[in-house]
């Protein structure tokens, strides 16, 4: 593969990388902070990776994805995976007491990131197709107290995913919404563990299969799959009584 | 509420991130993968919070020529194994798990089967960047910040937060194990077995059973190994094994006198018809216990405390033989006890193995477990022995004291890095060390 990832630097997007990497695949890491994405690619070279290379980008900024898709494209010679693995996490807590904050998780989860897909989306449909892979979230399945705003803004991007691969599925472009369950990364340290928990790697070797074999969505740890059909088929009433 | 690998819970919560240098910026203790038995990685109760390096595992650097590597301190024997086994190149030592980091394993100054012929980790490590307690950003090596250096080689992570390891990786010949299995009708033989096998063997290490009625205290299992040559290596890498866990935490009694018997006979017996010689998967050979996950989860509830001591050389096969016979008599039942040999002291101020011979005992807690740990140290100071820190849970200061001439030196150069003794652990609390 020839993979573009935005993302590559923390969490389960890193240990996707090195999945990635350990195949002997060449990968373009995209990021926002110079020093991370230096590191992050001489950690994957040495870990198995054909080729590294890297450029800036950030998901706040949405001028930046042209162009560094375009120097992507350049550096792959030519790209036929793109990864985002990038967002922002707040909790309701957080969330609804600083509009700001909430602001950036709404526009970095969802509008920024449906305009990096459609940038990549462009890329890709120009040469025949190719794999589009966006981690989106478990949280965006029902409305819930603890993540409402964040969840949202899953919900959206679980949706354009969708619709997406209904479109051009068929043209060859095979779109991939990665929805993590409650996995033990920087992200949610501070929160509760729930049961089901998984380990970044053990996710990662699973979202890297569903997106080799074109799966549309793919949950991981895959328990969630089974969690969610539950949650989904609850009642307002339930969902309204109980606190997740 | 945390713990070591022991399972014997203290307070204090973890926090973990990927970029290291800010993690460590406030904190008093750094600690890897948990894996110490003891208190070691536990916060003083004063700080209740331990940082976690266990995210910041980038490589940062690897020179193929040379072996040399350099990554942060979270990076762990694991991926060392995943990462540089399919290029024919190892960790420079072989401790029995692989779920330790960097970090830790410079902080404990790890040894493995192979210390009579390697020595522990610090011999093979080459620099260390370190962030002080006053917040600056050092390297200690042999040549900068000397005396750091030596002081954070077993230093159980109190001279400063280590940030990256650079050290070498030897090239093997395969990652492929050859080894051979003999069993030993009792502990002389046994000891003999060793000393024989450290001369001809890089690894070299065995399980004895320390419940045995008094004709056969110490039979055992002694096994020597080396890596397997290309010809006789299986094809292909070595790939990862399948690990189940223990789904739950075991009753306090699973662990008895009875039990413990009955599996050391089992183990015994099992090896009586073992092929002499044979090819191994390096995860069976170095980490047989990582087979189950958590199997720490057997000792129950309250959990359980190694207890690893050396036997200096000068003692000879009788200070061994009078400590195992001491063991019994105490009534600790102690599943799979381990002993192997050790090489010289290396150059770490609180190292743990010296030239002599280390015995390593699982104690479940139970009501005397103090009693016991108190009357089997107050015997290995009279033998001129140590505890190793990293499986410490219930060694009293003063004992410790009397183990370790080299305290004085220790906290002089702690003195000199951390004057207001910031940097703490539940541990170094209770052995009064900061």
């Amino acid at each position: 593969m020839k993979v573009v990832m935005l993302g590559a630097t923390r969490g389960i997007g890193r240990s996707l990388a090195r999945l990635i990497a350990s195949r002997g695949d060449s990968i373009h890491v995209l990021g926002r902070n110079a020093d991370d994405i230096a590191k992050c690619a001489e950690d994957l070279k040495v870990r198995g990776a054909l080729a590294v290379s890297t450029g800036l980008c950030d998901l706040v900024t949405p001028s930046g994805f042209s162009p560094a898709l375009d120097a992507a494209d350049q550096a792959l010679g030519g790209f036929d995976t793109v990864i985002l693995s990038a967002g922002v996490f707040g909790t309701q807590d957080e969330l609804g007491e600083n509009r700001a904050r909430a602001a950036e998780v709404l526009t970095a989860n969802f509008t920024n990131s449906v305009l990096f897909c459609e940038e990549a989306r462009v890329r890709l449909l120009a040469r025949g197709g190719g794999r589009l892979a966006v981690f989106s979230s478990v949280a965006g399945e029902r409305g819930r107290k603890p993540v409402v705003i964040y969840g949202a803004t899953k919900a959206g991007l679980s949706h354009y995913l969708e619709g997406l691969d209904h479109l051009y599925r068929a043209d060859g472009l095979i779109t991939t919404a990665i929805k993590p369950g409650f996995v033990r990364t920087s992200m949610t340290q501070h929160l509760k563990e729930p049961p089901f928990a998984g380990d970044p790697d053990d996710v990662a070797k699973t979202i890297l299969s569903a997106i080799l074999r074109g799966a549309p969505v793919v949950y991981a740890p895959p328990i969630w799959a089974l969690v969610m059909m539950v949650i989904r088929l609850l009642p307002r009433a339930v969902m309204r009584a109980v606190k997740f | 509420m945390l713990s070591g690998w022991g399972r014997v819970f203290g307070p204090g919560r973890e926090i973990a991130s990927e970029d290291i240098e800010a993690l460590t910026r406030d904190a008093t203790l750094t600690r890897g993968l948990a894996r110490s038995y003891g208190d070691s990685s536990l916060p003083d109760p004063r700080d209740g919070v331990v940082a976690s390096s266990r995210l910041a595992d980038r490589i940062l650097s690897f020179d193929e020529t040379t072996g040399t590597l350099r990554a942060e301190a979270g990076f762990s024997l694991l991926q060392i194994n995943r990462t540089f086994w399919k290029r024919d190149f190892a960790a420079p030592v072989g401790p029995g798990t692989q779920f330790i980091t960097l970090g830790g394993m410079v902080s404990a100054d790890v040894h493995g089967k192979d210390h009579h012929a390697t020595g522990a980790f610090g011999v093979h490590v080459s620099a260390l960047r370190m962030r002080l307690s006053s917040g600056d950003i050092v390297t200690a090596s042999r040549t900068e910040n000397t005396d750091l250096f030596k002081a954070t080689i077993g230093g159980m992570g109190l001279m400063g937060h280590i940030l990256d390891v650079t050290f070498k990786l030897p090239k093997i010949s395969s990652a492929w194990v050859a080894i051979e299995t003999e069993r030993m009708p009792d502990i002389d033989s046994y000891l003999a077995g060793l000393k024989d096998a450290a001369r001809r063997f890089p690894f070299t290490m065995g399980w004895i059973d320390t419940l045995g009625a008094s004709g056969n205290l110490g039979r055992g299992v002694l096994m020597r190994g080396r890596w397997a040559t290309k010809d006789e290596a299986r094809p292909g890498v070595p790939m990862p094994l399948v690990r189940p866990g223990l789904p739950i935490v075991l009753p306090d009694f699973a662990i008895s006198r009875f039990t413990v018997s009955a599996f050391n006979a089992l183990f015994y017996a099992a090896h009586s018809v073992i092929a002499p010689r044979k090819i191994e998967h390096p995860e069976t050979f170095f980490y047989p216990l990582d087979a189950i996950r958590n199997w720490n989860r057997l000792y129950g509830r309250r959990g359980f405390t190694q207890y690893q001591c050396v036997i200096p050389d000068v003692a000879g096969p009788e200070g061994v033989k009078s400590f195992l016979n001491l063991l019994r008599r105490t009534g600790g039942s102690s599943m799979l006890s381990v002993i192997k040999d050790c090489g010289d002291e290396g150059e770490g101020l609180l190292s743990f193995p010296l030239k002599g011979t280390s015995v390593a005992l699982d104690l479940p807690v139970r009501d005397d477990t103090q009693k016991v740990v108190d009357t089997l140290n107050a015997h290995l100071i009279e033998l001129g022995g140590r505890v190793y820190l990293a499986k410490d849970r219930f060694t009293r200061a003063a004992d410790y004291r009397r183990m370790d001439r080299r305290i004085d030196n220790w906290k002089a150069i702690k003195q000199k890095y951390d004057p207001q003794g910031r940097l703490r652990s539940a541990q170094s609390a209770r052995l009064e060390l900061t």
